[in-house]
């Protein structure tokens, strides 16, 4: 294994866990601040890369298609939050989980309507695709380093946003005490709406950005929701830097497993056997990362106590 | 005529249209989830078919079996033991075939395969009363082995998903190849960001690059590929270009070459009257799976037209003869029940705005499978 070649993973895994930190960013604010548990969110950016899709198609735009992934996601997030998600707040995290299973359904089903079964179309802006040469002749995607740019961008922005303006004063009550601030005078109902929009607009954009580089079908979603889930649990429930570096954490540990458990087990292994046990347990790399992070901090990184 | 007998009158045509339908055929494939486009072409293929005979003696019942064993073989125990049909068809998948085929014949049922074709059902698994009218899996691995000789490659670096088929195809692909191995790699199934392995082949110094990354998976593939800027020759068989996919995929496909059974060029007048009449039903291009299902449907209707479906040896003669006009153009069956048939190699090219296939030579001619042997029947 080559410096360039290891380098190129590192780039690899910290592109995927930048894309990641989208999804789980809104996950861990819902999760904190209403103490919701939403299975729905892949459908969100399911989503997002949909209306990219249709947009970049209708327009030829990647800009207005990336514009559409937020309206569409965001609107999608508030309209959820008022029909169902509301009524859910006050119950166990079953009946939670129970209907936002059933929303993950009609999501899937609602877009084959719409779209049909086949995947859609996005594609790379002209400006942003083919390789770059970074120092050391390190040859890399020019769009995947944009992703780790808008990833690192929204990351620093959602931080200023909850730690400096008074909408972030409101979502941290909320997680402190809900009953508190409403009784202070914050409308508690719309600061969740708000919330669960915002949420939903990352994850929506994370869609978009992803959809170009892989496929925008039905049922994209839940791959990735699955590994936002063990993103914030490593990272702690509720902390939006816990989900920066859970997500950093996850993607290095994914990529450079694949990349590098096969070639340990070749080491002492003949090679067809070496591939086959170094795929299997780099596909379980991330979740022994989660059980040794629990054993160590039950409450994740950065959970509260 | 009064109400009450203008019903009876039709319940009794209702029955006696039931009673007409002497060949009940149970289709079990996937209609949502992620593999939809496969099932739906199959079905649409196989529809059309039936259609265009015009016979009113063949009826067909079609389920779901989202893509998951379990479901499968719960319709499969449903439509054998309550609606009683004759021949089962339709899946997709090869783990759920291995759920549902074994049992479907041990009961006496006929299954006519238009797609999954593992490798136990080919050798020692294999029934007299199956038949795969695809391909074996291997297939068209082997083909993109020897077309890689042919194309004087030497050093090629292959992948696959973690799973059966994903085996199944690299063994494939190895046992027709004769050079060297740049790298041998597992992906997860379902996996869709490809960073990783790109920069392995990047570093790996092969000459070509062999993947099997059927669905959504070789589209993430493709369009990555194309786009990390390392520009060694692919090949891969035809699950990664079909027309739906290929339409996702756009300009990053274009020149890669892969493998197929049937394309929708091939100069046979069976297969012109196929591509158009498929067109103008369903307004889009058909794949090599509604070409499959189509195929499916023609072998059980010249069956039908042969023998009657109650006398189990003659009605499997009639299936054996394989005696209808096949898409492909030539096409008989095995030792074994799965064809012998020629595997083209093809170029993704751009017809106007859709992107599609051409036929640019054989791969292998006449090919059956490496497992007809093992098949003591």
């Amino acid at each position: 294994m080559t410096f360039v070649l290891l380098a190129e993973q590192v780039l690899n895994g910290l592109q995927f866990g930048v894309m990641l930190f989208l999804m789980a960013a809104g996950l861990t604010l819902i999760f904190g601040v209403m103490g919701l548990i939403n299975l729905a969110h892949g459908s969100l950016y399911m989503v997002g890369a949909f209306a990219a899709a249709a947009t970049a198609a209708a327009t030829g735009s990647f800009l207005l298609a990336l514009a559409a992934s937020l309206v569409a996601a965001a609107a999608a997030g508030a309209l959820m939050e008022l029909v169902v998600i509301r009524r859910l707040y006050g119950r166990d995290h079953l009946d939670q989980v129970l209907a936002t299973f059933a929303l993950i359904l009609i999501f899937s089903e609602g877009t084959r309507w719409l779209f049909g079964s086949f995947p859609l179309y996005l594609d790379i802006p002209d400006a942003l695709s083919g390789p770059v040469t970074l120092p050391f002749g390190i040859e890399y995607p020019r769009y995947r380093l944009a992703i780790i740019g808008i990833g690192l961008a929204v990351a620093t922005a959602l931080y200023l946003l909850i730690t400096r303006t008074r909408i972030g004063i409101q979502i941290r009550a909320g997680e402190e005490d809900r009953e508190m601030i409403a009784a202070l005078g914050v409308d508690i109902s719309r600061l969740y709406t708000l919330v669960f929009a915002l949420g939903a607009a990352l994850a929506g954009f994370a869609g978009a950005l992803i959809g170009a580089i892989q496929s925008v079908q039905v049922g994209m979603g839940e791959p990735v929701l699955i590994l936002a889930f063990v993103v914030i649990v490593i990272g702690g429930i509720g902390s939006v830097k816990g989900a920066l570096v859970g997500s950093v954490l996850v993607g290095l540990t994914d990529t450079l497993g694949r990349a590098l458990l096969p070639a340990v087990f070749g080491l002492f292994m003949e090679p067809s056997a070496a591939t086959t046990v170094g795929a299997s347990l780099a596909s379980m790399a991330i979740y022994l990362l989660m059980a040794a992070v629990l054993i160590l901090r039950p409450r994740g990184l950065y959970g509260s106590a | 005529m009064n109400l009450k007998s203008l019903i009876a009158g039709a319940a009794l045509s209702a029955l006696a249209t039931v009673a007409m339908a002497d060949v009940k055929v149970g289709m079990i494939t996937t209609l949502s989830g992620g593999g939809a486009s496969l099932g739906i072409d199959v079905r649409d293929g196989f529809m059309l078919a039936l259609k265009q005979s015009g016979r009113d003696d063949i009826e067909v019942i079609i389920e779901d079996d989202q893509r998951k064993p379990d479901v499968a073989v719960q319709i499969a125990d449903r439509m054998i033991q309550a609606e009683d049909v004759d021949v089962l068809t339709g899946i997709i998948w090869s783990n759920l075939a291995m759920a549902v085929v074994p049992s479907a014949t041990a009961q006496g049922k006929f299954y006519l395969s238009p797609n999954a074709g593992p490798s136990a059902l080919a050798g020692k698994g294999c029934s007299p009363l199956y038949f795969n009218v695809a391909w074996q899996n291997d297939n068209l691995h082997e083909a993109a082995g020897a077309y890689a000789n042919t194309a004087g490659y030497k050093n090629s670096f292959i992948l696959a998903p973690n799973y059966p088929a994903g085996k199944d195809a690299l063994t494939g692909y190895k046992r027709f190849f004769e050079g060297e191995l740049a790298g041998e790699i597992y992906t997860k199934l379902g996996q869709t960001d490809y960073a990783a392995e790109i920069a392995q082949i990047r570093a790996s110094g092969a000459d070509s690059v062999f993947f099997f990354l059927p669905g959504g998976m070789g589209i993430s593939f493709l369009k990555q590929y194309a786009d990390s800027g390392v520009d060694i020759p692919l090949i891969g068989p035809a699950f990664s270009f079909d027309q739906g996919i290929l339409q996702a995929v756009g300009d990053a496909a274009l020149g890669v070459i892969n493998t197929s059974q049937w394309s929708k060029d091939l100069d046979n007048p069976t297969n012109a009257a196929f591509v158009e009449s498929f067109q103008a039903e369903y307004g889009r291009l058909p794949s090599l799976y509604a070409s499959q299902g189509f195929d499916t449907a023609n072998l059980l209707i010249s069956a039908v037209e042969a023998a009657d479906v109650s006398d189990t040896d003659a009605f499997r003669a009639a299936l054996e003869a394989a005696n209808f006009d096949s898409t492909r153009g030539k096409f008989r069956f095995n030792t074994n029940h799965h064809p012998i048939q020629d595997i083209y190699v093809r170029e993704v090219v751009k017809e106007g705005d859709i992107y599609t296939n051409k036929v640019i030579g054989v791969a292998i001619e006449d090919r059956g499978d490496a497992y007809a042997a093992e098949c003591q029947m």
